[in-house]
């Protein structure tokens, strides 16, 4: 698969923004229950249904069981990551979405009592691998988290954090990623007059791009996001989610949302959780409209969770 | 009006507020009390005080005048003072006495004296009344009356004295000035390096590689050495001559005459005759001196400032020494050690550590580190110095290693606090881009906990600057001949004994020969003391809060 195929499909949702900014105004609208969905499918993009067999595989998880201490929270998952897709895990808390992203880039190896068993694989080798440099990983597949966590340094030297971790010192070489990174994350005509400012000094919405722009000046090729823009208001959520669109030219994206439209308006792939088991995987499109299973349907038409 | 029933007055916690609000104002009053206390008593010891002359009659009946300083006084029970033999009337039963600093140590044998306020006649402020500051014997009050020029009067009325005076005191000041520098620091220098290279030698005697060649090396050097010191010495020797020229005549309140050498004073004022401005001046100039000139008479007189040097370089070695040590021990313990009863166990020694008394801090020191460690050292590294040592003796090395043991509990606690705070989605993000552990500890969460390091180090400061104890066991000393930092090469010398405004005020206060006129000095020593702790914890925070502005830790 080519780039310019990625392009042309991907037009058609940012098309559409202006209509997500009215839908954003009045969040109650989707939640409505009524007979049916309560997501309005026809502003899930308009393009063919994909295939995960078609795609190039950035990362699959093959048997994945994950405990905490006894408690088994990940059920032998298996699962495929489309290369420069956007890929969104939903389901009710404490499903496990959130423990299967962080196995992507080990961070559950900080947690305590955590046993994994299973695969996950990048490029045909287990990340779990002993001979894994982690920090290499991270680096690969990098991460932004719930709530924004600027460093508390300027907006520069957080962007530049990744950067001077990976040994580049060259002044001219920093402020050019810098500036590349802060224009990818959408954050740079906002802040170029203030680059050494405090980052705390920013919006939350502002906060939560420079993490994204920080996280991005690395260039990672996997970049996982976890319930982006559930600490942010409606306008920054609307910008968050703009920008995972422009981002997925350039990186495989896995997102966590608890919020079934967002899940609708950004992936292209969802996979549906639920008590560490995964339910179903699939085209995100198919997953809202026609869903395989009783508990899927259940729960986008918000009958639970 | 509604008036509310006690019943509801205790139901809504009035009492409570009360009893509060009780405890924190009789704290104020005591902290704040005591703070003006001693600064009242310390502070106005320097304000020049009038000279009183008035006549005296003994209840024996005789008839003495006395000049002095007043400067107490009290109601005391007759009968305590009929069983000291003195004779008063039998039906008086309580007396006021004054206590009246009569100076003339020399010639009276005391400097003061109690006096019956019931019988001092004919109070006067005679404006010739002149006090004198002298280097030994502590003060003079009398009259001048003459001047001697090496032995021999010089013409002058009575009035021409003075101005006289002053004009020699300050030539006599000058000389004297030369003096202590040529003592202190030339002679100094010359004998820091003779010292230097007598070890050298006794180095080279030790390895058997004093060749023939160096021995007249040497013997050059010890010839340079004796040629400068033989100049200094004559230098010397003038300025002796020179300071002695001058001697003045005086005479005391009841008529004895006494030559006093001009040499030998360090000031001279006519209290009754001076403005308040020049009261003023000579205020500022006597707390100056305070401050920033050495001690006189066995503490008693002059400055305190190799007190003040010693206690805050003391403070600052210590504080070099405990920040390292304890943020690192509090890293692994909160970061890298597995929590367990293990690091339990070792966290309720470190605070148990804290409780220990000082003064076993003081004996371990002795015996551990100026014994054991300076022992070794000195075995080792200065063979050529022993049997007289170099660091196997008490000094400020050794005290700073003390009190940063002593401190080091609050470093850890503090820092371990501050390194829990800090909010687990910085670290993560910081994890996840790729940064190990330790690049995260040293870019993120260190710069961060850095003012809860600093609150720690406040801490420490604070009850190491007013540690005493152990102190007296591991290098202060009641006088020290040199400051721990001078010119001479390497410029720091922490094997040095050096002097402490703590251990002073208890020197001064308990262990001085003349401990009646040192006391004002006490209240200036211990306000001193104060100061400087104040000043060190202050700009301690100071530092604290322009970190915590830099790394205000993420609002959530």
């Amino acid at each position: 698969m080519n780039m310019q195929t990625i392009d042309r499909r991907d037009a058609a949702p940012q098309a559409e923004a202006p209509e997500w900014t009215q839908d954003m105004s009045n969040p109650g609208e989707g939640h409505r229950l009524g007979d049916g969905h309560s997501i309005d499918v026809s502003r899930i993009r308009e393009s063919n249904i994909l295939d995960i067999d078609d795609e190039t595989l950035a990362m699959s998880v093959e048997n994945l069981c994950l405990f905490y201490g006894d408690k088994q929270a990940l059920k032998n998952v298996n699962l495929k990551i489309a290369e420069h897709r956007v890929t969104a895990f939903i389901g009710p808390s404490g499903c496990g979405k959130s423990t299967l992203l962080r196995c992507f880039n080990r961070m559950n190896d900080l947690v305590d009592g955590v046993s994994i068993s299973g695969e996950i694989r990048q490029h045909g080798r287990n990340i779990f691998d002993r001979h894994v440099d982690v920090t290499e990983l991270r680096r690969k597949v990098g991460m932004v988290f719930q709530k924004p966590n600027p460093f508390p340094k300027s907006i520069y030297e957080n962007v530049a954090y990744g950067l001077r971790i990976l040994g580049i010192n060259r002044k001219r070489v920093i402020d050019e990623r810098v500036e590349w990174a802060l224009r990818a994350a959408a954050l740079w005509d906002e802040v170029k007059d203030r680059l050494n400012e405090h980052a705390l000094g920013l919006s939350g919405g502002q906060q939560q791009r420079l993490v994204i722009a920080r996280c991005i000046a690395v260039e990672p090729q996997v970049l996982l996001l976890d319930e982006p823009a559930s600490a942010l208001d409606p306008i920054s959520t609307l910008k968050i989610e703009e920008l995972i669109n422009e981002l997925k030219s350039s990186f495989t994206i896995v997102i966590v949302t608890h919020n079934m439209q967002q899940a609708a308006r950004v992936s292209d792939y969802t996979a549906f959780m639920y008590m560490g088991n995964l339910v179903e995987f699939g085209d995100t499109r198919t997953m809202f409209t026609n869903p395989k299973m009783k508990q899927t349907e259940d729960y986008i038409t918000g009958r639970y969770g | 009006m509604m008036k509310v029933s006690a019943r509801q007055w205790f139901r809504q916690g009035h009492p409570w507020v009360w009893l509060n609000a009780g405890a924190v104002a009789i704290s104020m009053t005591m902290v704040f009390g005591l703070l003006g206390f001693i600064a009242v008593k310390g502070v106005s010891h320097f304000w020049p005080k009038s000279l009183v002359e008035f006549d005296y009659t003994t209840p024996e009946g005789k008839v003495e005048p006395i000049l002095g300083e007043f400067l107490d006084r009290e109601t005391v029970s007759a009968e305590r003072l009929r069983q000291t033999h003195v004779a008063l009337a039998s039906k008086v039963e309580f007396v006021e006495r004054v206590q009246v600093k009569v100076g003339n140590r020399d010639v009276t044998g005391r400097d003061f004296r109690w006096v019956l306020n019931d019988y001092i006649t004919a109070p006067r402020y005679p404006e010739q009344a002149t006090v004198f500051e002298r280097r030994e014997w502590g003060n003079f009050y009398g009259y001048p009356i003459g001047i001697l020029e090496n032995g021999q009067p010089i013409p002058a009325s009575p009035e021409d004295v003075w101005p006289m005076l002053s004009e020699r005191l300050a030539r006599a000041l000058a000389l004297h000035d030369s003096i202590r520098t040529i003592e202190v620091s030339e002679i100094g220098r010359v004998n820091y390096e003779i010292e230097k290279w007598r070890l050298k030698r006794k180095a080279h005697e030790l390895n058997h590689t004093y060749t023939a060649e160096r021995q007249a090396e040497f013997a050059a050097q010890q010839a340079r050495f004796d040629t400068e010191y033989k100049t200094l010495q004559a230098q010397l020797r003038t300025l002796y001559q020179e300071i002695k020229r001058d001697a003045l005549v005086v005479e005391t309140v009841d008529g004895q005459q006494k030559v006093l050498e001009v040499g030998r004073l360090v000031r001279a004022y006519q209290p009754n005759n001076m403005s308040g401005w020049a009261k003023a001046l000579l205020y500022v100039e006597r707390l100056r001196e305070f401050v920033f000139d050495e001690p006189r008479e066995a503490n008693t007189e002059g400055g305190v400032f190799p007190a003040i040097f010693g206690t805050v370089t003391m403070v600052m070695v210590m504080s070099i020494i405990v920040t390292p040590f304890g943020v690192v021990a509090a890293i692994y313990l909160r970061e890298y050690a597995t929590q367990g009863p293990l690091t339990r166990a070792i966290r309720i020694a470190v605070n148990n550590l804290a409780g220990v008394p000082s003064i076993v801090y003081g004996v371990f020191g002795l015996g551990f580190f100026v014994y054991a460690i300076g022992g070794s050292i000195d075995q080792v590294f200065y063979q050529e110095s022993l049997p007289s040592p170099m660091f196997g003796t008490p000094g400020l090395l050794w005290a700073a290693l003390t009190l940063a043991l002593l401190t080091v509990p609050v470093v850890i606690v503090a820092t371990e606090e501050g390194l829990a705070r800090i909010p687990r989605a910085v670290r993560e993000g910081s994890l996840a881009l790729g940064a190990t552990k330790a690049e995260t500890l040293w870019r993120v969460v260190l710069p961060m906990a850095s003012p809860a390091i600093m609150t720690g180090l406040i801490l420490a400061i604070a009850r190491a600057a007013g540690e005493v104890a152990p102190l007296m066991l591991v290098g202060v000393v009641k006088l020290a001949p040199n400051l721990p930092m001078d010119f001479n090469a390497p410029f720091i010398h922490l094997e040095r004994k050096f002097m402490h405004l703590g251990f002073h005020i208890y020197d001064v206060g308990f262990q001085s020969p003349n401990v009646e006129a040192a006391r004002p000095l006490v209240y200036a020593t211990a306000f001193l003391l104060v100061a400087v702790i104040a000043v060190l914890n202050l700009s301690a925070v100071m530092v604290r809060n322009r970190l915590r502005e830099r790394y205000k830790s993420l609002e959530h």
